[in-house]
């Protein structure tokens, strides 16, 4: 048993980083309720952010919420393009042996080493090289070539886990490949899928360098480019403040519901 | 196989052509002017080497600070709550130029000037979840019996720690390390936004030759930056994904 001062002390220590982490968050949340232009700026308790964010009555409303509206797009289509190649590949990756397995590994684990920053010049020299001009295409592309080895790593231990023997034997029985893989494979990878399909979605949203790299010129803005640029002017635009506590409320509920089911379906087994 | 394909044209060829531009001037011809440049800059080798000790320094913080807490939270005698896990991680849901901005907003509000300390606090605000996942992940799945048996073997609590825990929690830290450090070197926007622009680092002269078209300057950055990622991932031994990939929430 642990001593009960040991266990106070890890207590205390554990909620000081917490409130050292969220202080930022709370303190934007705290101070989307007033009406003041900059952070920090108490200017008496408003709902009117919240009003002009909802109503679109504030100023380039239409940048901010195209950019919201490109931001949740382009993590959707990425991660789903990215969640279907990851799968393929893993079941390749899987099936190979050898040097050519290890190959495989290799070149996945390239995209996860490499910082943002790497990942990003190096796609726009790309798109320069074969000169395509950059823009909506671009940037998914180039959050699919970072989001799917990530799905590859949560599938492949999926694959592992399984009999391989169901697939055949579903091929025995007389199944075409389609089948088998629709309702043999597919069921037995799904939990790998979604915890790759969410992993790729977060890390696409939160994305901004591999974005500001390959988005071109044609002023395509997602979120955190949004945010960049606006803080370079100097001064946010105010009505960021309501939309990030929005945001950071759904996160929270959305993550709170599914580890309280998992751990309670972790109980049942 | 159209996995392998893909690898080669939006991972392989970039890389290669990070080093093409590199070793190429405006024209196109083969030069190693680029590579001699950085060596001669003053400017460039200073913003490097600071580059390099602020990445050593908040590795080393997040560590210190992140060691602790992932222990704490995988020991089932002090945690028993899978949600205060999910609490650590859950900022990093939050766009990550927001919370700095709002962290540099809070420093500002205190009255702290905003430098290389505040820097520290910031990145270290930014990328301590980093560790302590993987290194809670690590200490999670460890099998218990082997700091039991080394406690009824005699061990002291210190003992079992320094022998026992530390190296089983290796893989953890490693892989930590890995989602600290170079991405510590390559930020822009975070070190802009919690310095005031006072403190440039490595990425930002990176993004700053992109964006004025100097490409092949800036490639020859990006080369000098893949080269240090090599040489860390060669040390590490590469074998840390395992810690990472251990489900996504």
């Amino acid at each position: 048993m642990m001593k009960t001062s040991t266990k106070l002390l890890s207590r205390i220590y554990i909620w000081l980083i917490l409130i050292i982490l969220y202080a930022p968050i709370v303190f934007i949340a705290v101070f989307s309720f007033t009406e003041a232009k900059s952070l920090g700026n108490w200017t008496g308790f408003s709902m009117n952010l919240y009003k002009n964010l909802f109503t679109g009555s504030m100023q380039n409303s239409s940048a901010l919420l195209s950019a919201v509206e490109n931001t949740l797009l382009i993590a959707l289509i990425a991660s789903l393009l990215a969640t279907m190649l990851g799968t393929v590949a893993a079941i390749g990756i899987y099936n190979m042996k050898g040097r050519a397995k290890n190959v495989m590994t290799f070149l996945n684990n390239i995209p996860m080493i490499n910082p943002d920053i790497i990942t990003g010049v190096s796609l726009f020299l790309l798109f320069v090289f074969l000169r395509i001009s950059q823009g909506y295409t671009t940037v998914i592309l180039a959050h699919i070539t970072f989001c799917t080895p990530y799905v590859v790593l949560n599938v492949l231990p999926k694959l592992s886990q399984m009999n391989p023997n169901i697939y055949e034997a579903a091929l025995d029985l007389g199944a075409t490949p389609g089948q088998a893989l629709r309702k043999v494979m597919i069921p037995a990878l799904r939990p790998g899928m979604i915890s790759g399909f969410i992993l790729s979605f977060t890390m696409s949203l939160d994305d901004f360098a591999v974005t500001f790299f390959t988005r071109g010129t044609i002023g395509l803005d997602t979120l955190s480019t949004y945010i960049y640029a606006d803080a370079r002017k100097g001064g946010l635009t105010p009505e960021l403040k309501p939309l990030m506590t929005i945001l950071f409320l759904i996160i929270l509920v959305v993550l709170l519901v599914i580890n309280i089911r998992q751990s309670k379906n972790n109980d049942k087994k | 196989m159209p996995y392998f394909i893909f690898l080669v044209i939006f991972v392989v060829l970039p890389l290669l052509l990070i080093l093409i531009y590199a070793l190429q001037d405006g024209a196109g011809h083969f030069t190693l002017k680029n590579i001699a440049k950085f060596f001669s800059d003053g400017d460039s080798l200073s913003t490097f080497a600071l580059s390099i000790e602020v990445a050593i320094e908040n590795t080393a913080l997040c560590i210190l600070i992140g060691y602790p807490a992932a222990w704490i939270l995988a020991n089932k005698d002090l945690n028993r709550s899978a949600v205060t896990v999910v609490l650590f991680i859950l900022p990093m849901w939050i766009n990550a130029l927001m919370r700095t901005l709002a962290t540099a907003e809070l420093f500002t509000m205190a009255g702290i000037q905003l430098g290389k300390g505040t820097l520290l606090f910031g990145m270290c605000y930014d990328y301590l979840p980093f560790m302590i996942y993987p290194i809670y992940n690590v200490l999670n799945k460890m099998d218990k019996s082997y700091a039991e048996a080394a406690q009824d073997l005699g061990a002291t609590p210190g003992e079992v720690f320094r022998k026992v825990t530390l190296p089983l929690s290796m893989p953890g830290i490693m892989s930590g390390v890995m989602m600290v450090f170079m991405p510590t070197v390559s930020t822009f926007a975070i070190s802009e936004f919690l310095t005031n622009n006072k403190i440039k680092l490595f990425g930002t002269i990176i993004q700053e030759n992109i964006n004025n078209s100097m490409w092949n300057y800036g490639a020859a950055l990006s080369l000098i930056m893949l080269i240090i990622i090599g040489i860390t991932t060669f040390l590490q031994g590469g074998d840390s994904e395992e810690a990472v990939s251990g489900g996504a929430i």
